[in-house]
């Protein structure tokens, strides 16, 4: 099962490995991570990805809460959440592709960001099943970069 | 000062973690609790000028630190000159840096407060390593302080590095890279507080060699600003509603079980769970970090139970309909195979750790809460309420009658016998010393045969299982109680493993004992074979294979352990006939100074019961099998 994890830390060296090594030891592969400060900058929040049997992860869960310079951490999986991520992809494509590239990004309100003449850098914005699509359609031009923040999410209401 | 609706945990469980861990959003900057905490001076204080070793090792006086187990080196020799410089601490060498490690666990574990040892970087460092993991394991309040190189030279492979904090996140509480030399002084009272408090375990705090040297005003805080480690997390308290339960379901029960571990003592609950145990007439049975929390002769005692337990805490726990956990993990081996223990039981859980429950049993009622609140709460509650106090007769009658049938036995051989050589020694104190073991058989055998009837009187590696740490642990535990008996029970493959502290009771004139059943085999490895592996010999002979000695080839013996302690002037004896025995443990009871008892025993004893892992209770192997 995919879980989201949002976990509230100290912004202090070591913390983020401190996380990681909790699932890594355990066997769980961190599908996405994203890490960034909050107004507050002695505090950061870590975003990640973990797919994985529910129970273990639980355990998981509470061991990353014991840790010290832990301050919360909920689990999205099974509760409301607005979910995000940007993608960045650099494509080469020919001159007369480059309308068909540009319909696909109007319809998924994704970004042309940097147009050379054998290439375009697009950058869109989206949950996980929005990103998919749009990765998928893009799949046939010739994707040569990708990078992605990996997921962010925020409870509802 | 629960700040969430306090029955939520009943109404959840803990199969809804994701709204309990909201619910404890803890968003404040503020200690919730500082009364709880340790004391703080009322106002920062600034030192004079000083060196930042001098600034450590004032730190560490104002955590009324007065013993410091240290072994120097080049990137911690600062520490060392600024030690010699201490009215209060006094600096104990040992002879190996692990030998120092386990000093320190010997010493918190009876003390139960934290202790320190010290390493230089790099191969200083790293045997530290395993003291660290086997505190980790056995939840000891263990303060790790190392050297490292120049902030300059980290991460360029500079001579005795490694990345110490890196290595050792897995196996700390908490642990500290000490950056800016005016953080030294807060990390220091961070340190103690994180690693007393909660549930204990070890810190470890990695201080290069410039922090050491530089020279600056120490600001000592008043107040710590730990957001993430404060009320739920250091001091839960149950409340009535959540503990009200617990009594209707002992109220009903019919064959109900207290199951307590090694909380019961870091918790400093002992009289707590006698005064509710005796309260309700429920029976006590324990781990062995519980070992001494309830006294082994009370009526009703269990004793110890798990893979090497008594037959009555065994079946007692397996046929319970009850099974109160306080304080105790549900360890593999306590538990054998996991859906045969107290498969028809409701289990309620008290333990000040929430990631424990649930994670190796699921219980009926988990319940997070410091075990001494909960269970002193749980005996007002139940003088107050109208709590009905079941009729346990028949089920403590057939508890008696199990541990009349099935006590700890042995069979009295034409040898002395590990058994028979600890159930004199018991004979001999009466119970009143301090025991601390190696890992293997005679662990075992000192937990059936040695009767611990006080708290922090049983010091051995459990969690980990770490072989020689019965000699340091007992010079600990010795210099932490001077007036008390200290006896290190081991086996000759433990004793070698850290043979070389009998250097550190030498000089330093630690006076503790040690008998080693000499059986010239790594006995518990030995007993694995005889029962799994057709007795074949897996390096597990520590003698000449083709000459074992033994009780009946006495020339063969290998090592001279008489020698060996001469060598480092320890007074020392060998025992091989029954008729001397007595006598012996005797001699070096009243011997003025550290002792080395060398007992000599056959190797064809196996320690039962025994419910092989994976098995359950019910196919416990008896002596009788």
């Amino acid at each position: 099962m995919r879980h989201i994890i949002s976990i509230l830390v100290e912004n202090k060296f070591g913390v983020l490995a401190r996380i990681a090594g909790m699932f890594s030891g355990r066997g769980f592969n961190i599908e996405t991570l994203n890490v960034g400060p909050m107004l507050d900058s002695r505090l950061s929040r870590i975003t990640a990805t973990i797919i994985g049997d529910s129970e273990a992860l639980d355990q998981a869960i509470k061991q990353v809460y014991k840790l010290v310079n832990v301050l919360e951490v909920t689990d999205f999986s099974s509760s409301q959440a607005t979910e995000r991520e940007l993608v960045m992809v650099k494509l080469t494509v020919k001159p007369d592709q480059r309308s068909e590239v540009m319909q696909v990004c109007d319809i998924f309100r994704a970004k042309i960001i940097d147009v050379a003449p054998e290439s375009l850098n697009i950058e869109m914005t989206g949950n996980s099943n929005k990103v998919r699509a749009f990765l998928n359609l893009i799949e046939p031009y010739n994707v040569i970069e990708m990078a992605r923040t990996g997921n962010l999410a925020l409870k509802r209401g | 000062m629960l700040d969430f609706p306090a029955n939520s945990y009943l109404i959840l469980g803990s199969f809804v973690f994701t709204a309990l861990i909201r619910l404890q959003h803890r968003p404040k900057f503020t200690m919730k609790n500082p009364e709880k905490a340790i004391e703080f001076p009322e106002q920062d204080s600034t030192g004079p000028e000083m060196k930042g070793a001098d600034v450590m090792v004032a730190a560490l006086e104002r955590e009324g630190v007065d013993v410091v187990y240290a072994y120097p080196g080049g990137a911690s020799l600062e520490l060392h000159q600024a030690l010699t410089k201490s009215k209060q601490i006094r600096t104990i060498l040992p002879r190996f840096e692990q030998g120092g490690g386990f000093m320190a666990h010997g010493h918190a574990r009876v003390t139960g407060k934290p202790s320190v040892c010290m390493a230089t970087s790099g191969p200083g460092a790293t045997n530290l390593v395993t003291c660290i993991a086997d505190a980790y394991m056995d939840s000891v309040p263990l303060i790790a302080i190392t050297g490292q190189v120049y902030q300059q030279f980290i991460g360029k492979a500079a001579f005795q590095e490694t990345d110490f904090y890196g290595m050792t996140l897995p196996i700390v509480k908490h642990s500290y890279l000490v950056l800016d030399k005016e953080d030294l002084p807060r990390i220091i009272k961070e340190a103690f507080h994180i690693a007393s408090t909660g549930r204990p375990g070890p810190v470890v705090i990695d201080i290069p060699k410039d922090v050491q040297q530089e020279v600056f005003k120490p600001t000592f805080p008043s107040k710590l600003d730990l957001p993430g480690y404060q009320g739920d997390v250091i001091a839960p308290t149950a409340s009535d509603l959540e503990l009200e339960p617990v009594l209707d379901l002992i109220s009903k029960a019919k064959r109900p079980v207290l199951y307590i571990g090694g909380g019961i003592i870091s918790g400093n609950a002992h009289e707590e769970l006698r005064a509710f145990a005796e309260l309700t007439g429920v029976p006590v049975a324990s781990t062995l970090m519980g070992m001494g929390a309830f006294d082994a002769e009370h009526p009703l005692s269990l004793y110890w139970f798990g893979m090497h337990g008594t037959v009555a805490g065994n079946w007692a726990v397996c046929d319970s309909d009850l099974l109160i956990c306080a304080g105790a993990r549900f360890d593999d081996r306590i538990t054998g195979k996991v859906d045969k223990f107290a498969p028809e039981a409701k289990i309620v859980h008290i333990d000040i750790d929430v990631s424990e429950h649930n994670k190796n049993k699921r219980v009926n009622l988990p319940i997070h809460s410091d075990v001494k609140h909960a269970l002193a709460r749980l005996a007002s509650l139940a003088k107050k309420k109208s709590f009905k106090k079941p009729d346990l007769s028949e089920w403590l009658a057939t508890c008696d009658q199990w541990k009349a049938q099935h006590p700890f036995s042995y069979e009295k051989g034409e040898h002395i016998t590990q058994q028979e050589a600890i159930e004199t020694l018991y004979d001999i104190t009466k119970g009143d010393a301090i025991i601390t073991t190696g890992v293997g058989q005679h662990q075992m055998w000192a937990a059936q045969f040695f009767k611990f009837r006080e708290p922090r009187t049983y010091i051995s590696s459990l969690g980990l299982g770490t072989m020689g740490f019965g000699l340091p642990a007992a010079l600990g535990a010795k210099v932490a109680c001077p007036d008390r008996l200290v006896i290190n029970i081991d086996g000759d493959g433990c004793f070698l493993m850290n043979i070389q502290e009998l250097g550190t009771a030498k000089i330093e004139k630690i006076h503790a004992k040690s008998i080693i059943l000499n059986n010239q085999h790594l006995g518990m490895v030995v007993q694995w074979e005889d029962l799994m592996y057709d007795s074949i010999r897996g390096q597990t002979i520590l003698c000449d294979k083709d000459d074992i000695g033994g009780p009946d080839n006495i020339n063969a013996l290998y090592p001279d352990f008489v020698k060996i302690a001469e060598g480092f002037g320890v007074a020392g004896r060998r025992v091989i006939k029954r008729e001397e025995l007595r006598e012996a443990i005797e001699e070096m009871i009243a011997h003025d100074g550290p002792y080395v008892l060398e007992v000599v025993v056959p190797y064809t004893e196996h320690v039962l019961p025994m419910i092989k892992q994976g098995m359950s209770a019910k196919e416990i192997i008896l002596p009788t099998d």
